[in-house]
């Protein structure tokens, strides 16, 4: 069957697309093939890992289980919309450096992704809070704590250390 | 992935018209949670694709003190662990859903497709039976109304036929003397229920007395289970601590789970047997304060 490729309209970063894709694009496959977004990463694809979370209409979703069609219309947000335009780093990111909140980094993208949606909705969770919103985000170097200290850090808006 | 057309709707009656169209070459997406992982592991392969997640008219919750519950089937997760309603009326379903998946899943997922995948280590499911629930189910010929307990028929099967969709859920009121209560035992917290119970106690006037009993349970059948025998011994009589140890083993002896990664079979067993003793005590002893 030769399957007719549909448009997609959507806003990424700020950024008004118009695209034409397959049907069967994933939103993860149309941000790293389509717009060369490589931030949110590919890595369990069967809605386990958290690698590869953004954020569509303020909601964090995994891309690898979300059709890229399905966000026709919305709204995405990905790690590389996270940094003011002018390279100033947001508090999370400032945060993450600072607790030093990542060992090979591959699953930060999407914890970034998952700790702004869940401040944005709650902006000063408590720890429990914290943990159990951001259970959806496997680290495989097991650098769980830190990034922990790094969310409550900026949920609790003190000094973040230099 | 295999490629299949992708047809976007906006109303239940474009995607009845829709799906009886096109019946085992098409296939209904709500969230895609389940959906897009069979998709791409080629479990499924459709050749249309009938996107429902934009028919607004399925996303809601409503509540009357006669009628009860009204969830359409687009309710994401997310929107029933946060709802105030819910957490007021039906908190059991509240804090059920806060074990579903992660965050992300519960954000974009819908209950209708949870319950539509007919995955048998789901909590959604055991949670609705327990309370009870009834689902609406539509098609272009007819509009019909089922008990959830017989929607499932074995491993990620349904009742539902290739021209249908599940377009609500339906509560009853809460009733006095009840007390519901899922209980999960999880080696991670997101991660896969080795069992899952989810338990409805109603009791007497007389706050002693077992009026209805409703114990089902997740990933130890082919579907979710429904513990008649363990159900039935309750009922009409005075709870103590040796009946309900009683009716774990019954419970514990109804199910047929299989062995895999997550457990053995002969553990799944046993955890269910612990699971309902401790599941079906705090529900007596809630059904006791309301």
């Amino acid at each position: 069957m030769d399957i007719a490729k549909k448009i997609l309209k959507v806003n990424v970063n700020g950024r008004p697309y118009e695209l034409l894709i397959k049907p069967k694009t994933t939103l993860l496959q149309f941000l790293r093939n389509d717009l060369g977004l490589t931030g949110a990463k590919q890595a369990c694809m069967d809605n386990s890992c958290g690698a590869c979370t953004v954020i569509v209409d303020k909601m964090a979703v995994k891309a690898c289980s979300v059709l890229a069609l399905q966000v026709n219309g919305r709204e995405v947000m990905t790690v590389e919309g996270l940094a003011s335009r002018d390279g100033k780093l947001h508090p999370l990111q400032q945060a993450f450096l600072d607790y030093h909140a990542f060992q090979c980094g591959f699953c930060t993208p999407g914890k970034l992704m998952s700790s702004k949606a869940m401040l944005d909705e709650n902006p000063h969770p408590n720890e429990e809070e914290i943990r159990r919103d951001m259970e959806g985000n496997l680290c495989r170097c097991t650098g769980y704590t830190q990034y922990i200290e790094a969310i409550k850090a900026v949920a609790q808006k003190k000094e973040v250390a230099k | 992935m295999r490629d299949f057309e992708y047809l976007p709707t906006k109303t239940v009656k474009e995607a009845c018209a829709l799906i009886s169209q096109y019946k085992e070459e098409g296939k209904i997406l709500a969230g895609g949670q389940s959906l897009i992982t069979l998709l791409r592991q080629k479990l499924i392969s459709p050749s249309y694709l009938i996107d429902i997640k934009g028919v607004t008219e399925l996303d809601y919750l409503t509540f009357d003190e006669k009628k009860g519950l009204r969830m359409g089937a687009l309710t994401t997760h997310r929107a029933i662990e946060k709802s105030p309603l819910i957490q007021s009326k039906y908190p059991v379903l509240s804090e059920m859903e806060k074990s579903v998946a992660s965050v992300q899943t519960r954000n974009w997922g819908t209950i209708g497709g949870n319950l539509c995948s007919g995955d048998p280590i789901g909590d959604p499911a055991p949670s609705l039976i327990a309370l009870n629930g009834k689902i609406k189910i539509v098609s272009s010929r007819e509009e019909k109304i089922v008990p959830l307990a017989e929607f499932f028929t074995d491993y990620f099967t349904t009742i539902l036929e290739p021209d249908e969709i599940l377009t609500e859920i339906q509560l009853t009121p809460p009733v006095p003397h009840a007390g519901v209560v899922y209980m999960k035992f999880s080696t991670i917290e997101a991660g896969i229920k080795i069992v899952s119970t989810s338990t409805c106690i109603i009791l007497e006037s007389d706050k002693m007395t077992c009026r209805d009993a409703r114990i089902v349970m997740s990933a130890v059948a082919p579907v979710p289970l429904i513990a008649k025998k363990a159900g039935e011994l309750l009922i009409g009589k005075k709870i103590n601590d040796d009946l309900i140890a009683e009716a774990a083993q019954l419970a514990s002896g109804e199910t047929n789970p299989t062995s895999d990664v997550h457990g053995s079979a002969e553990f799944r067993r046993e955890i269910a047997k612990v699971l309902v003793r401790r599941a079906v005590k705090e529900a007596f002893e809630k059904a006791k304060r309301t």
